[in-house]
């Protein structure tokens, strides 16, 4: 380390270490901060001056896991745990169905020209241009004529508003990056146009796909709206089963820090597991160089 | 045609739009023999390969392989070989499974593929990198990975695109070397692309010149070489490109008498010529340059020169201020200095300059000025 440049300098180590100091504390302290809250009590939470150290309590999670709510108002059933499988299930299921409808289309987008394709790939994007309160009003009274209100599928089909043209564009994209040679040289093998798609396509465009399907989960999980709208209590996911906290005798700090903490667990999971998808096979060399 | 073995190709035309990018194409490659389709880039050569291969969908025309008209078969169902130009491996697979998909897609049995993929990469010399994926390996190991993919199946047909073009120069001059055992070893109707005329001399039983859209000239490499059917061909097919020196040719005793840049010479050719505009074509190995007068020499400046391979190529001004191109063994006088060039014009072409097209088939009388 006897370098003098400017990277290896003992200031410039130091001013590093302080501005990255700086970025985390800034991104990392209100999650710190709700982790914290999550194990204290509403009345620790509102002392003034707050305080970094406190006696931990488990209290909020109990709350959350039992389903009971005891406040000083009295007790209150709280489907706290319902709702979250609920995030889960319509989360996970609409990203499937949206991988399953949204792959093979954005491999047609990439691959062929036809007519009007450039057309339906920009009026599929423009879903995630129109406020979600736009259509929510005649969406609703379709649903209720369909018998789709307050259903499952109802809210899956709802979803693909968010996640299809996500992975559509972004699976896309990774697709036209692709060498078409690569493909063309699997098929001149003797292999079918199918094997072609599913074992060179496919695992060639993963990281997209896995990218797209991970920001689409994302952004199913924090949908708040829809639920709102087209799904009662037992259907509602976290977001809007949130609500519940802001009860007659106050809101309830502690249960929602600790809700956020439980909600914010299985995303993170997912990314974390899909951030090994992410950086293997960027660096995959499909032609030369 | 139909009934020989190996590669027919009918009346192919490839129109995208407006532009009609190759038409009238028609090719016949026996198992065996290597066709070397040779062109400047753009001019459709990948496209021909793949038009042959299936996978052009604006390919009009008839491909017939072995006798069986595959026209409207799919890429997989053609029975072909075939290596690209960025090597196309699947960057996902070991090279050795790479090697292995077309036996894969045969349904081939797991030891005999192991075999045959050992067998093939012990040819090519990569047996020690079959675990490597495609990243891990240097340029000329991917390439011939590739040829081994393309070779593996046995194909009756093998389609090279410029397999040479993105290897290092060392490696060309091996693979050039190696390249027609493998070839002649396959017994495939082979066709390949490339754009140095060295590599379709030192490869090619016949050579197609491709020049826009059609097949200007289709004849063995050295008639190629010396008797270039147009102007265009005989630029293309040659390095450093043969000299073209205006002239207008007069009667001449036993022939046409032609006078270019200060050199003059007796050609036979086809007296239709005589006061016409022509160009008189001379390769530049056929120029020799001496630091004497001497009879039948032009005068002319020594302008440059530069070493290529074990030539050196010496840029001329004749008296008459053109420039003349020679190839030569051997020391010449410093850059400057007045040199004398002499021609030899066995091979000597006569085109028309209107027209471009080929006049003379020269012979060889030599005549001093």
């Amino acid at each position: 380390m006897a370098h003098t440049d400017a990277h290896s300098s003992r200031l410039g180590r130091l001013l590093r270490g302080i501005a990255l100091t700086a970025v985390v504390v800034f991104f990392l302290f209100p999650i710190v901060w709700i982790v914290m809250m999550s194990f204290q009590t509403n009345e620790q939470i509102l002392r003034i001056p707050p305080r970094l150290v406190f006696e931990p309590t488990l209290i909020n999670y109990k709350a959350l896991i039992s389903g009971k709510l005891v406040t000083a108002a009295g007790s209150l059933d709280l489907p706290f745990m319902r709702n979250l499988g609920n995030s889960v299930l319509l989360s996970a299921v609409s990203v499937l169905v949206s991988l399953v409808l949204g792959v093979p289309a954005a491999y047609a987008f990439a691959r062929f020209r036809f007519r009007l394709g450039e057309n339906i790939a920009f009026t599929l994007l423009s879903f995630r241009f129109a406020p979600p309160l736009l259509v929510l009003l005649p969406l609703s009274l379709y649903f209720q004529d369909l018998g789709l209100a307050n259903t499952y599928t109802g809210l899956i089909w709802v979803y693909q508003l968010i996640c299809l043209p996500l992975i559509l564009w972004i699976v896309r994209g990774y697709f036209e990056d692709a060498s078409p040679d690569v493909e063309h040289a699997y098929r001149v093998d003797g292999h079918s146009w199918w094997r072609a798609f599913t074992r060179i396509a496919i695992p060639l465009a993963g990281p997209g796909i896995a990218a797209a399907g991970l920001l689409a989960f994302i952004f199913a999980w924090n949908n708040f709206v829809f639920a709102l709208i087209l799904a009662s209590a037992d259907k509602q996911p976290v977001t809007v089963g949130a609500l519940a906290f802001v009860t007659a005798s106050g809101i309830q700090y502690g249960q929602i820090a600790a809700a956020i903490v439980l909600s914010i667990l299985p995303t993170l999971a997912l990314a974390l597991y899909a951030q090994r998808w992410l950086v293997e096979g960027l660096s995959l060399g499909a032609v030369k160089g | 045609m139909s009934d020989q073995r190996g590669l027919s190709v009918h009346a192919l035309e490839v129109t995208f739009g407006r532009n009609h990018l190759l038409r009238g194409i028609d090719l016949d490659v026996a198992r065996g023999e290597t066709l070397v389709l040779f062109g400047p880039s753009g001019v459709g050569k990948t496209v021909l390969l793949r038009a042959v291969a299936g996978l052009e969908p604006a390919a009009r025309g008839q491909i017939i392989i072995d006798g069986r008209d595959v026209t409207t078969r799919g890429p997989d169902a053609r029975g072909l070989g075939m290596a690209f130009q960025n090597f196309a491996l699947y960057p996902h697979m070991s090279a050795r499974d790479n090697i292995a998909s077309p036996l894969v897609a045969r349904g081939v049995a797991r030891e005999e593929r192991e075999r045959r993929v050992g067998a093939v990469a012990d040819l090519l010399r990569i047996a020690h990198v079959l675990g490597h994926a495609p990243r891990e390996l240097s340029n000329g190991q991917k390439q011939r990975t590739a040829l081994a993919r393309a070779l593996i199946g046995a194909p009756g047909v093998l389609l090279l695109d410029d397999p040479l073009r993105n290897v290092d120069a060392k490696l060309r001059y091996e693979m050039r070397l190696e390249l027609p055992r493998l070839l002649r070893n396959a017994g495939a109707a082979t066709l390949y692309v490339t754009q140095d005329y060295r590599e379709a001399m030192a490869l090619g039983d016949r050579v197609a010149i491709l020049l826009d859209g059609t097949i200007a000239q289709l004849a063995a490499p050295e008639d190629i070489y010396d008797r270039p059917a147009s102007r265009a061909v005989a630029r293309l097919f040659g390095d450093p490109p043969i000299n073209l020196l205006a002239c207008r040719p007069t009667d001449g005793a036993g022939g046409v008498q032609v006078t270019a840049a200060g050199l003059r010479r007796v050609l036979t050719a086809d007296r239709g010529a005589i006061g016409r505009e022509c160009l008189l074509g001379l390769r530049p190995d056929a120029i020799d340059v001496h630091a004497q007068p001497r009879p039948g020499a032009a005068p002319a400046e020594l302008v440059a020169t530069t070493p290529l391979h074990e030539r050196l190529v010496v840029l001329l001004r004749s008296a008459g201020g053109e420039e003349v191109v020679a190839s030569v063994l051997g020391a010449v006088p410093a850059p400057g200095s007045q040199v004398w060039f002499s021609a030899e014009t066995a091979h000597a072409a006569l085109f028309d300059a209107a027209s471009g097209a080929r006049i003379a088939a020269a012979a060889p009388i030599m005549e001093a000025a």
